[in-house]
């Protein structure tokens, strides 16, 4: 491809060192602000949601309306539109390239945005209350089909323009050898993004036809074999997604990096390869499907998946752990940990949101994809529980993180209401997990998901089992977990908005935030605030490292010195925690299993 | 900082390119964990296995296609062979202990109502002749997915006494919500 005849301007960024070229920054700005003002919709529709559960006046119609367009717009829409920003991101600044195509791109945005419309058009009048899942028979619009094939090809092409991007800039030779792990992670999640649009398209498209009358009948086992390809395969280009940007975190924040990136680079080599089997756990108790067929998807193919996960649950603190004891926090095991810039917004962002998708999210995952265990879960309000504390206090929480560094860096405006951003993370994530936890209780006591009142009182067979006992006290914290994630939230948007609209312009955007990377941390680095025992000695150890310069990185002696050698004690520590949390799950859930009555 | 990270001149980050080739030896750390981490993910794996020879509640697999016109055939067939009641409008059947019994979803109920015996075993034979339902066995949080066009056999074997209701817990249209059923076992 030729260069174009005159390259769009660019600039160096004084805090990064990057060259920014202006189209693909605009570009990012842009798909960013539509993600964030879909988040802001979804997020008001939440509200509503949230306290119809205690007596605010909805009726059933308006609530399943609701439901259907908070679910896609938050698990499809802000999600992908983000993802499709750090995409034209990674594949421009951190490369510093070029979009290879900028007015495709701006063709692409303007469609995937009409599709959007499109879709929550149908939605919200009522002409498509199928929820997200769609499912046939249920019959919607074919505007809304048509809408949400529109928004998935858009993605589509946004993700082979990130390919395009990266090969041009590797031919171009903006930047030296292999692709940096962040951007490496960016594009596991595009080709990830392939194939779950992919089989999109091919689900959506079925219905789009059989709503236009061209298509006689969509069988609904089939079907759902595609549906759950996006459904879910969605979710994994947000978890690869995720992953890259806790290493942008990282490396933003701390200024860490892997003990071992090989070894994180081949867990995104083992999501690309068995991670879309996520999929298959919704068809777990369908009818259809053969045992050992459950049985071999359903484990990810041998639970390679969450091996590709459990090694980036390792690398991803053992990386802050070894920064920061570079840095001088050497004492104990979790001196490290106490002394990190918790007032950042994306180092906050960026424990909480590991945290609490480890020991939750993922792991009532690997749960809901045991073959027996799904019976326990399927459909409960247990799966809400399950995918808000993935998508919502994981990427979510994630994504704010990140907006932090890049929203300023990119608009070259100073964040406004620093002191607000460092409230945000702790205020949004203590709300989500308060209500997804309460969620899984609720679904373990059978509550069923997309039901808005539980009291079953115009049914001729009715029930009481959900408005006596404890169900009631458990959805009041779901609905007041949901009002402070949503507190969290519109500080989020109100920091992004203003900032974008009223933000100082500003040559250091950096201002105000601790930045761990670039030449701007480097020329601070001697008096910076995380410095403050630059004396101690910075060696690294080595596998054949001596014990004296052991003991000055870990700050362990005598027995735990000799036995452990560990670069990372801290972290070996946290993760055998995990594993034992694991484990106990685990147990607790076929005990549980093991009381329902005999099935098979 | 008192001296420069020894990997010469360029700076390493997760966001700049690797030095070099991207592999790394691993060291003993790393492969401690990975060694750890794999077992784990072949005990999941094993685990649904072992629970397939130890276990009384496994997940049901037998199912068919089946024609939801004669479905309704033959639940009709089955509710005038058993009915013994009528409670709320809805047919009570008890049929014999051990036997095949039907239960039909559709908007928005699951019909007939069933009277079942403790610890005997039934093979339920669910289907829908709408749209998809989520059939979920309260409160024991049995939970299965009901597609018209396929009959899925549920062997249940219930283990007490009591009224166990069924709701749906898969939207199926705006009375999704008031859509229950029961099971009577005595």
């Amino acid at each position: 491809m030729a260069a174009p005849a005159t390259p769009a301007p660019s600039r160096v960024c004084n805090v990064t060192g990057f060259t920014i070229e202006r189209n693909g920054q605009r570009l990012a700005l842009a798909n960013g602000v539509v993600a964030i003002a879909l988040l802001a919709f979804g997020g008001f529709q939440a509200i509503l949601i949230a306290l119809e559960r205690q007596g605010l006046a909805i009726s059933a119609d308006w609530w399943y309306r609701l439901i259907a367009s908070h679910g896609t717009t938050m698990l499809l829409f802000w999600l992908l539109f983000f993802e499709v920003a750090a995409l034209y991101w990674g594949s421009t600044m951190l490369l510093n390239a070029r979009m290879v195509a900028p007015r495709l791109a701006w063709a692409n945005f303007v469609m995937m945005t009409a599709g959007v419309l499109a879709a929550q058009w149908a939605m919200l009048s009522g002409n498509a209350t199928v929820m997200f899942t769609a499912y046939p028979p249920l019959e919607g619009h074919p505007i809304y089909y048509a809408g949400v094939l529109l928004f998935a090809v858009g993605v589509l092409i946004a993700c082979i323009h990130f390919f395009a991007n990266v090969v041009v800039a590797k031919r171009e030779r903006t930047y030296e050898g292999s692709l940096p792990l962040v951007v490496y992670g960016l594009a596991a999640a595009a080709i990830i993004a392939l194939y779950a649009l992919g089989t999109g398209a091919v689900a959506y498209g079925m219905l789009f036809l059989n709503s236009i009358g061209l298509l006689e009948t969509v069988d609904p086992a089939t079907y759902r074999l595609f549906f759950w390809g996006i459904g879910h395969g969605a979710q994994q280009v947000n978890l690869a997604a995720m992953v890259a940007v806790w290493y942008a975190l990282i490396a933003l924040t701390v200024g860490g990096r892997p003990v071992n990136e090989g070894l994180s680079r081949v867990a995104f080599l083992l999501y690309i390869a068995f991670i879309h089997l996520g999929a298959v756990p919704h068809l777990l108790v369908d009818p259809g499907l053969g045992t050992s067929h459950r049985i071999m998807n359903t484990s990810y193919m041998l639970y390679l998946a969450v091996l590709a996960s459990l090694i980036h649950a390792f690398s991803l603190p053992a990386s802050i752990e070894v920064a920061q004891r570079e840095r001088g926090f050497t004492k104990g095991m979790f001196q490290w940990l106490k002394k990190g810039p918790w007032r950042e917004p994306g180092f906050s962002s960026l424990v909480l949101s590991i945290v609490v998708f480890g020991f939750f999210a993922g792991v009532t995952g690997v749960l809901m994809g045991t073959m027996q265990l799904n019976m326990l879960v399927h459909n409960t309000l247990f799966v809400p529980g399950h995918f808000h504390s993935t998508v919502v206090s994981g990427t979510t929480l994630a994504f704010m993180g990140i907006s932090y560094y890049l929203v300023p860096i990119l608009s070259q405006r100073r964040l406004v209401a620093p002191k607000m951003a460092r409230w945000q993370p702790y205020v949004f994530a203590a709300g989500v997990f308060t209500f997804t936890v309460a969620m899984m209780f609720a679904g373990q006591l059978g509550v069923p998901r997309r039901v808005p009142e539980l009291g079953y009182e115009a049914a001729p067979l009715g029930l009481d089992q959900f408005v006596t006992g404890p169900v009631p006290l458990i959805m009041l914290v779901v609905t007041l977990g949901g009002v402070v994630a949503i507190v969290g939230g519109i500080m989020y948007v109100y920091i992004m908005v203003m900032t974008l609209l009223k933000g100082e312009r500003t040559e250091t955007p950096d201002d105000g935030l601790r930045i761990a990377f670039g030449p701007a941390a480097r020329m601070r680095a001697p008096a910076g605030e995380g410095a403050v025992e630059t004396a101690a000695p910075t060696a690294t150890v080595t596998a054949d490292g001596g014990e004296q310069e052991h003991e000055h990185i870990t700050g362990l002696k005598g027995r735990w010195r000799r036995w452990t050698r560990f670069e990372a004690p801290g972290t070996y520590l946290l993760v055998l925690i995990f594993l034992a949390w694991f484990v106990v799950f685990y147990v607790i859930a076929h005990v549980n299993l093991s009381q329902s009555w005999p099935v098979g | 900082m008192a001296e420069e990270p020894t990997q010469g001149e360029r700076e390493l980050s997760t966001l700049l390119p690797p030095k070099d080739r991207w592999w790394e030896r691993l060291g003993p750390d790393e492969r401690r964990w990975l060694t750890i981490a794999f077992v784990w993910c072949l005990v999941l794996f094993s685990g649904m296995y072992v629970w397939l020879a130890v276990g009384d509640q496994q997940t049901p697999v037998e199912s068919y296609r089946i024609d939801p016109f004669v479905f309704q055939q033959e639940v009709d067939a089955f509710v005038e062979e058993h009915q013994v009641d009528e409670i709320q409008g809805a047919a009570v059947v008890e049929p014999p202990p051990g036997s095949e019994v039907y239960l039909h979803a559709n908007q928005f109920a699951f019909r007939p109502v069933l009277k079942l015996q403790k610890d005997e075993t039934y093979r339920l034979l669910v289907s829908s002749t709408d749209v998809q339902h989520g059939l979920s066995l309260q409160p024991t949080n049995l939970n299965f997915q009901v597609l018209p066009g396929y009959l899925y056999v549920i062997e249940i074997t219930p283990d007490e006494v009591g009224e166990f209701p069924i709701i749906c817990n898969e939207f199926c249209g705006l009375g999704h919500h008031v859509m229950t059923g029961l099971i009577v076992v005595d």
